[in-house]
């Protein structure tokens, strides 16, 4: 069990290392050419165009020109334009794996942070829903229900169209606001169970305000599911991003993430170029398989009832 | 019973009201001002002071509330910003194709769902347990995007098996023709994140002393397995699919848009992309009802299903 945990996540973490990386590597997206139809059509046709017959005349202008020529595609040029990348080039040139392995950052990124914010809520308001119980448990379950009687992807998707704007921030909110409810109906479950236990009401009479019970006592022995449902979350969230960002409501044009990278794909293939979809598809299942089984790990390896 | 009933049904209330005011919140509070996404190229003050007008947000919050309250009790939520086609309209003829694709869907996953978690869950512990379980968290993983897009150009535009997309005119037509591999793109999806649910109910089953007493009697494994555990087991998955039932009406529009169905999924997407915003209240609050009302039935089921069940 112990290897299972181990394994997983060190399969999790060699996966964040590559995103850690290639936030630094990543170059503004450099006209790398290859196996694209623009450049290497461009580089093609350049090659052949300077091999007329001159019939003996000496063009008086060609040093000129060739000078203004090379001027113009000195910055690009300077760069060695390679004929293939490792996982081939997009339209523009860029670096299929390049792109892959900053799209895990973004995914990673976002998906982490909206997971966060998701518990934060979901955990504060079902502390105070279980714990206090009566008049503040019915509110906060009015609101529940009325979070959790609309589709989630509507939900997603309404906000989306309301907020109309892009970005990584964007993306975070709507996810994290929308994804508290099952994170807040576990946890008053645990709370509800807790609260009656000799340790709490020890407390209690010792003199320990409300807030202390609740985060202090309480809280570290229901903190294994919630740590479970963090990483479930992350995973879904991974995967929402992808789709919000396939949508075109996810993150801005200049981030990359694997949603708009299959967006891109669904054109390519028809030109029979599948390798940007193979690249995002694989980067995406080893995501967020390594994410699953570490959940899976880490699920056998806290729950109590197993030990 | 009927006192149960009673309370739910007066639990609605509360909570249609919360979704009314939540609906309101977002589109008519955060959404800023709609007349500047209608008036088109040229604004000019006095055109949006009439679209404003038109539209009634010029008036206070509370009016504005009270309008909407007014649209959701007479079901007519007025026009569409972008087509003007009658919202009640769209509705009425986009549910027919919706349902053409969800119907089967549901039924065709779900039946090789559960067959395929039931052997599953009887070889339990097996390496092909562990196989399957490992290739349904792989498959959980890849993006339900990439196997639409993969499905599309591999078995519509190469091999030409299916048509890429598209919707035709009769209901025959539909259904063999243009529904297929929108269906067999539905279950693929739905197969792994089910078989991984569903084998947790049978194996709950398993374990019990009843199936023991069976066997002790001799009745044949798959007598045992099909009739008896299967019936206890199809109580979670039955009240599963019910719950799962509005979410898939709403969640279908990927497999719409892609596929080119003019269903209702489809049509919320076209929305939200022209920030169509009486199409999206509408659905919005529609699906809302839809949910309570499914989730109410779906415990009134499972109480059926299991008498050992209490309600309240």
């Amino acid at each position: 069990m112990f290897l299972a945990v181990t394994a997983a996540s060190a399969a999790g973490w060699i996966v964040r290392d590559w995103g850690a990386e290639a936030g630094v590597s990543y170059a503004p997206p450099g006209f790398l050419g290859a196996q694209t139809r623009s450049s290497a059509s461009v580089e093609r046709d350049r090659g052949t165009a300077g091999k007329q017959d001159d019939y003996g005349i000496v063009d008086p202008l060609a040093p000129d020109l060739a000078e203004i020529a090379k001027t113009l595609s000195g910055r690009s040029s300077s760069q060695a334009r390679a004929p293939t990348l490792a996982f081939g080039g997009d339209k523009w040139g860029r670096d299929v794996l390049k792109k892959a392995v900053k799209g895990t950052q973004t995914s990673l990124f976002v998906g982490l942070a909206a997971a966060l914010l998701a518990t934060f809520l979901g955990t504060l308001l079902g502390a105070q829903a279980g714990y206090y119980g009566g008049w503040v448990d019915d509110v906060l379950n009015w609101f529940y229900g009325v979070f959790t009687s609309i589709p989630y992807l509507l939900l997603v998707l309404a906000i989306a169209a309301v907020l109309n704007e892009k970005g990584a921030t964007t993306v975070i909110l709507i996810l994290g606001l929308t994804g508290w409810t099952g994170i807040f109906r576990l946890v008053r479950a645990e709370y509800l169970k807790h609260r009656v236990r000799e340790y709490v009401l020890a407390a209690d009479a010792v003199g320990a305000s409300g807030m202390r019970r609740m985060f202090v006592h309480i809280l570290p022995n229901v903190s294994h599911v919630i740590l479970v449902q963090l990483s479930l979350h992350v995973v879904a969230f991974i995967k929402l991003e992808v789709i919000l960002s396939f949508l075109g409501f996810g993150v801005g044009v200049d981030t990359v993430s694997w949603g708009s990278m299959l967006a891109e794909s669904a054109t390519e293939l028809l030109l029979g170029k599948w390798w940007q979809l193979a690249a995002a598809t694989l980067a995406m299942a080893l995501l967020v398989t390594a994410f699953s089984l570490f959940t899976d790990a880490l699920r056998d390896a806290l729950d109590p009832r197993l030990k | 019973m009927t006192a149960y009933v009673v309370r739910r049904v007066w639990q609605f209330f509360p909570t249609l009201g919360g979704v009314v005011l939540l609906v309101f919140f977002l589109f008519n509070w955060v959404g800023g001002d709609p007349a500047y996404l209608l008036v088109g190229k040229i604004p000019s003050p006095e055109r949006i002071e009439e679209i404003r007008r038109g539209l009634g947000v010029d008036q206070p919050y509370v009016v504005q509330l009270w309008i909407f309250v007014k649209q959701i009790a007479s079901a007519d939520f007025g026009a569409s910003w972008a087509t003007n086609e009658r919202v009640s309209h769209i509705f009425a003829t986009r549910l027919g194709p919706s349902l053409t694709v969800l119907l089967p869907l549901l039924v065709v996953s779900t039946a090789l769902s559960m067959v395929a978690a039931m052997l599953v869950a009887y070889v339990r512990g097996s390496l092909t347990d562990r196989a399957i379980m490992v290739g349904c968290t792989v498959g959980q993983s890849i993006s339900i995007l990439v196997y639409i897009l993969a499905l599309q150009y591999l078995l519509a535009y190469r091999l030409g098996w299916f048509p890429v997309q598209g919707w035709g005119s009769t209901l025959g037509e539909n259904l063999w023709r243009y529904s297929a591999l929108p269906i067999l793109v539905g279950v693929i999806v739905s197969l792994a994140p089910d078989i991984r649910l569903y084998r947790s109910f049978f194996l709950d089953e398993i374990n019990q002393d009843y199936v023991r007493t069976a066997r002790a009697k001799g009745l044949g494994e798959g007598r045992v397995m099909g009739i008896h555990v299967l019936r206890n087991a199809a109580i979670p998955i039955v009240t599963n699919v019910m719950i799962q039932l509005p979410g898939l009406l709403a969640g279908a529009f990927l497999i719409e848009r892609f596929f080119s169905i003019p269903g209702i999924g489809r049509e919320v997407i076209l929305a939200v992309e022209r920030s169509d915003f009486p199409v999206i209240k509408a659905v919005t609050v529609y699906v809302a009802v839809a949910t309570m009302a499914v989730n109410l039935a779906a415990d009134l089921i499972y109480r059926t299903l299991d008498p050992r069940v209490r309600l309240d």
